[in-house]
């Protein structure tokens, strides 16, 4: 799981109010490069909570991105390629993503989280 | 379609596509062309804007990635959830690009709002019309999905579902719970004039009221590739007694005499209402018996 899949989750447990960010368990993480594309993330960047990014980063072991972040920073080559790589080439291989509101853990094994629930989760 | 030639009706999605199911999405070519021809109509009525910018999409019921793959190759980031572990496998072995989730569609988009420029499922939708584990119920796991489906689009997006649905009463629950999700658009039937090539697309919009894209075949043509003819002779139905929602209003197994015009006028009045498109213009012609040719 790519760290931009990472961002757009929220827990769907029924009674859960606010489920964004997963906190990330991570046990094995990998890098797989992507291709470089400036327009995907000048499209996407507006969309994206950018301190769970960086948190979740961090996490993950990519550092590299400064603390703030906005519209002009997209304008800078340093910047796109660190935004790039913490969205698009860290990966998630073997952990799990807790939600932060109940504690629930979902495991993420093969690089996929399991997000099905129990039946008195929905 | 008959009952018991419905995957549907055998078992639940995450048993049906089971390891030697999913086996056939790698080493089945029609069933790979099949998926691409729908994926590829998909796109055409997801209609994104023509910039060649990529965009980020949803595949629901991703399962092998085919799909998937579809989107890839024309430069889209996509994230896939599918309830199929055997389905899933087999796309993480294609080494897709797309990440993938599993996930029960009728639990719920695990989603933050405003996320994605658009929606794909091929051949998915319709399984969560049945009530397959105890207790479930069809009409609140499609309310779930639909809203979370419609919360997590942008605005201006589309989501494109094709669907095989069990009759007009199926296509009907889809429809219906669709548009109570908030979402504008309706059924778009290619080839609806034809039993082998019949093809049905959920076309739903995000708060704006474009009109709906036209159906293909409309005027009675057949398709001129033949993966649309496949698409559908995979699904073994049988040759008689296909009836979908254009069959509906002229008869149908339990009532099969014709019916007056006014009934057929009435009929065809609400399934607009229910936001089908294609369904025919009234004029003189409508409600008359048809001479059979042979
Ligand atoms: C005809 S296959 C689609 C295949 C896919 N487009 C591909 O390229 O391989 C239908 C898929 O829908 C999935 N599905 C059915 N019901 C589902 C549900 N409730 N939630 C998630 N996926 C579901 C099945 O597991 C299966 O993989």
């Amino acid at each position: 799981m790519k760290l931009l899949t990472h961002n757009m989750l929220a827990c769907h447990i029924k009674s859960v109010k606010n489920g964004f960010p997963f906190k990330i368990e991570a046990v094995r993480v990998e890098e797989i490069e992507a291709d470089f594309d400036p327009d995907f993330l000048r499209h996407i960047f507006p969309r994206i909570e950018y301190h769970a990014l960086r948190e979740a980063a961090e996490t993950l072991g990519a550092g590299g991105l400064p603390e703030q972040a906005d519209e002009a920073s997209l304008e800078d080559e340093d910047f796109l390629r660190a935004f790039h790589h913490a969205l698009l080439e860290v990966v998630l291989e073997e952990g799990a993503l807790i939600c932060p509101e109940t504690g629930r853990r979902f495991p993420v094994a093969k690089g996929i989280p399991n997000l099905l629930l129990h039946e008195d989760e929905c | 379609m008959g009952r018991g030639n419905r995957p549907e009706h055998t078992a639940p999605p995450e048993v049906f596509y089971s390891e030697s199911e999913a086996r056939k999405y790698t080493t089945n070519s029609r069933m790979m062309a099949i998926q691409a021809a729908l994926t590829e109509r998909a796109l055409e009525l997801l209609a994104l804007p023509d910039d060649g910018n990529p965009r980020l999409l949803l595949d629901l019921g991703c399962g092998s990635g085919l799909s998937g793959e579809e989107l890839t190759d024309r430069g889209h980031m996509w994230v896939g959830a599918d309830i199929s572990p055997a389905m899933l496998d087999v796309a993480a072995e294609r080494e897709v690009e797309g990440d993938l989730l599993l996930g029960d569609l009728g639990q719920g988009l695990p989603l933050r709002a405003g996320t994605f420029d658009g929606a794909i499922s091929i051949s998915a939708v319709q399984w969560l019309c049945n009530a397959d584990t105890r207790g479930a119920d069809p009409r609140r796991r499609l309310q779930r999905f639909f809203q979370t489906l419609y919360a997590c689009l942008t605005r201006g997006a589309r989501a494109v579902l094709q669907v095989y649905p069990e009759g007009a009463r199926q296509a009907t629950m889809l429809t219906d719970a669709a548009m109570r999700a908030g979402f504008s658009g309706g059924l778009v039937v290619d080839f609806p004039h034809s039993t082998r090539a019949k093809k049905y697309f959920l076309v739903l919009m995000v708060g704006s009221a474009g009109a709906l894209p036209a159906a293909a075949g409309a005027d009675g043509e057949e398709p001129d590739d033949e993966t649309a003819e496949v698409a559908v002779a995979a699904r073994r139905q049988p040759r008689k007694k296909r009836r979908g929602i254009v069959g509906a209003l002229t008869g149908s197994a339990r009532h099969p005499e014709a019916k007056g015009k006014g009934w057929v006028l009435k009929k065809k009045e609400q399934a607009r209402q229910r936001g089908y498109a294609n369904i025919p213009a009234d004029t003189k012609y409508t409600g008359r018996k048809r001479k059979s040719r042979f």
